[in-house]
């Protein structure tokens, strides 16, 4: 007998690990998202259960499919009610339908984990469909791929759990009603849809890293896991440069994480960083996977981004940083991507290479743009280089506006320290 | 196979400002996506504008009130729907980019079945 703390680790670790691999085999035998679901999670509840009197079993992710998959048919076979009012997904493969599966009986102990067929990208690709909402997107990626609680969800994104289950319940909905395909898309159709699928765990990935709210400045948990969906699209596409540039995004960003607040919890800007204390191993990985990702003409936006991580990650302090190649990243970025929240970095990096003055001008281009109406940043930003013009009435009018529209405790903490530096 | 229906949803003053030749071109191309997709077309029909609509609404007392113009006023009006059929729904939005609307877009919807 395994002891209970060990059991509790292997199964939450394979949760973890595990849980996009068998929900996605397991929709392969119920073709409902929802019965493949409550499936899955007694399978879970049961490996709590049996491994602890019989061991834990070498291939987890088999043993979990074996039982989920053994469970679903048990429920539709002896439940023909359920088996009518099953909305049943699109399965562009030929597989027996869960009348015939019921037919066949499986064997739990004997299943290895290379004859179940891995389907976690049809299942990504359903969750990022791009006819579901955008926020949808992301609350369906935590459910069925990373396994989360509807709660759990609600509390990553600041709504009620209510409001979170129905926007779940409202994505699965029109997948089966609208016929939403589960399926890996026709090359023609896939870079778009990866595009879709890098959107969200980078969505998630920036949410985690500076929470638009509440008293921490990064949500751990939310940074893990946009970590590990990057890595487990990494090994499923393992070609595709837009793949490896996010990768590499999130690993260089979140390299810098621990030095990005004080002990105090204050707020360190990237000059003030102790630079040695960043993550040396996540650099080099991330480094690696920037140099593939450029191979590719012309680079990606996620490439791009993860380039300018990359030069701030190699400088070894902050006077040593090479504004010049950061403002041509800039430059290249606007390029494909012409968003305006990227034209505000890019003018952030010219105020840095050729001064306030001139950033200062890249910034006033973008006084009208609606999308950045209410964003804390471009105010925060013109202050700054109000301040380093020494126009300091100005400035604070600008800090006093940054302050009124963010609502991170750290980031406001580090506005009004800024504003009291301006003196009277 | 499933059955959708395209909705034509275009600014109709565009339409009504549009030239002779501009007008032959968007029906040369409805003319050309319909022999295109002959296969997988049920039906469909172009909408006299919104200004020949009447709109019919039982009132509480259970009697009709019978109004001129369409159901609500927007600036893009439903102009024309193509009635399709296709495997999922990839395929319906692939046919669906097909569609000329040089003044709007159009939407796809699911046919509701009733079993």
């Amino acid at each position: 007998m395994a002891p209970d703390s060990s059991v509790a680790a292997a199964v939450a670790d394979a949760h973890r690990r595990e849980w996009a691999f068998v929900l996605a085999a397991t929709v392969r035998v119920t073709r409902s998202l929802d019965l493949a679901e409550e499936c899955v999670q007694d399978a879970y509840a049961q490996a709590l259960a049996t491994w602890a009197s019989r061991g834990i079993p070498a291939n987890q992710g088999a043993w979990l499919t074996t039982v989920a998959r053994r469970r679903a048919v048990d429920l539709l076979r002896h439940d023909a009610s359920l088996r009518r009012s099953l909305p049943l997904l699109l399965d562009d493969q030929v597989e027996p339908g869960p009348d015939e599966i019921a037919l066949h009986e499986l064997a739990v102990d004997d299943v290895a984990l290379d004859e179940i067929a891995d389907d976690r990208l049809r299942l990504i690709f359903t969750c990022c469909h791009p006819a579901i909402a955008a926020e949808a997107q992301v609350a369906l990626t935590l459910r069925l791929f990373c396994g989360l609680t509807t709660a759990e969800v609600a509390r990553a994104f600041l709504v009620s759990e209510p409001t979170m289950a129905a926007r779940i319940t409202r994505a699965k909905k029109k997948i089966a009603a609208a016929r939403i395909p589960y399926r890996v898309p026709p090359a023609g159709e896939l870079p778009a849809r990866i595009d879709a699928v890098l959107t969200v765990v980078h969505l998630l990935f920036t949410t985690g890293h500076t929470a638009p709210a509440g008293h921490d400045l990064v949500r751990r948990d939310l940074v893990e896991r946009s970590l590990d969906l990057a890595r487990m699209l990494r090994a499923l596409l393992p070609t595709d440069a837009d793949v490896a540039g996010l990768l590499a995004l999130i690993l260089l960003t979140d390299a810098r994480t621990v030095t990005r607040v004080d002990d105090d919890g204050r707020l360190l800007l990237l000059a003030e960083q102790d630079r040695t204390q960043w993550d040396r191993h996540a650099i080099s990985e991330g480094i690696a996977l920037v140099r593939e990702a450029l191979r590719r003409r012309p680079p990606g936006r996620f490439a791009l981004m993860a380039a300018i991580a990359a030069v701030h990650a190699e400088a070894p302090a902050w006077q040593d940083t090479d504004w010049c190649e950061v403002v041509a990243l800039y430059n290249l970025l606007v390029q494909i991507w012409p968003s305006p929240v990227v034209a505000l970095n890019r003018a952030v990096a010219v105020g840095l290479a050729d001064g306030p003055d001139a950033g200062l001008r890249a910034l006033e281009a973008l006084a009208d743009e609606p999308q950045l109406a209410g964003y804390s940043y471009l105010a925060a930003a013109r202050a700054d280089m109000l301040r380093r013009l020494g126009r300091t009435v100005e400035a604070r009018a600008c800090y006093e506006e940054a302050l009124l529209l963010t609502e991170n405790t750290v980031e406001r903490d580090f506005l009004t320290a800024r504003l009291q530096q301006l003196g009277e | 196979m499933a059955k959708y229906v395209i909705l034509i949803y275009e600014d109709e003053a565009s339409w009504a400002n549009a030239g002779q030749q501009e007008y032959g071109q968007v029906l040369k191309e409805h003319t050309e996506f319909g022999e295109h997709n002959a296969r997988v077309l049920q039906g469909g029909n172009a909408l006299q504008p919104t200004n020949t609509a009447t709109s019919i609404r039982k009132d509480a007392s259970g009697s009709f009130a019978v109004t001129d113009g369409p159901f609500v006023e927007t600036k893009e009006a439903l102009g024309g729907y193509y009635l399709i059929e296709a495997a999922n729904l990839d395929e319906a939005i692939g046919i669906a980019k097909q569609v000329p609307a040089p003044f709007g877009g159009v939407e796809v919807r699911p046919i509701r079945v009733f079993d």
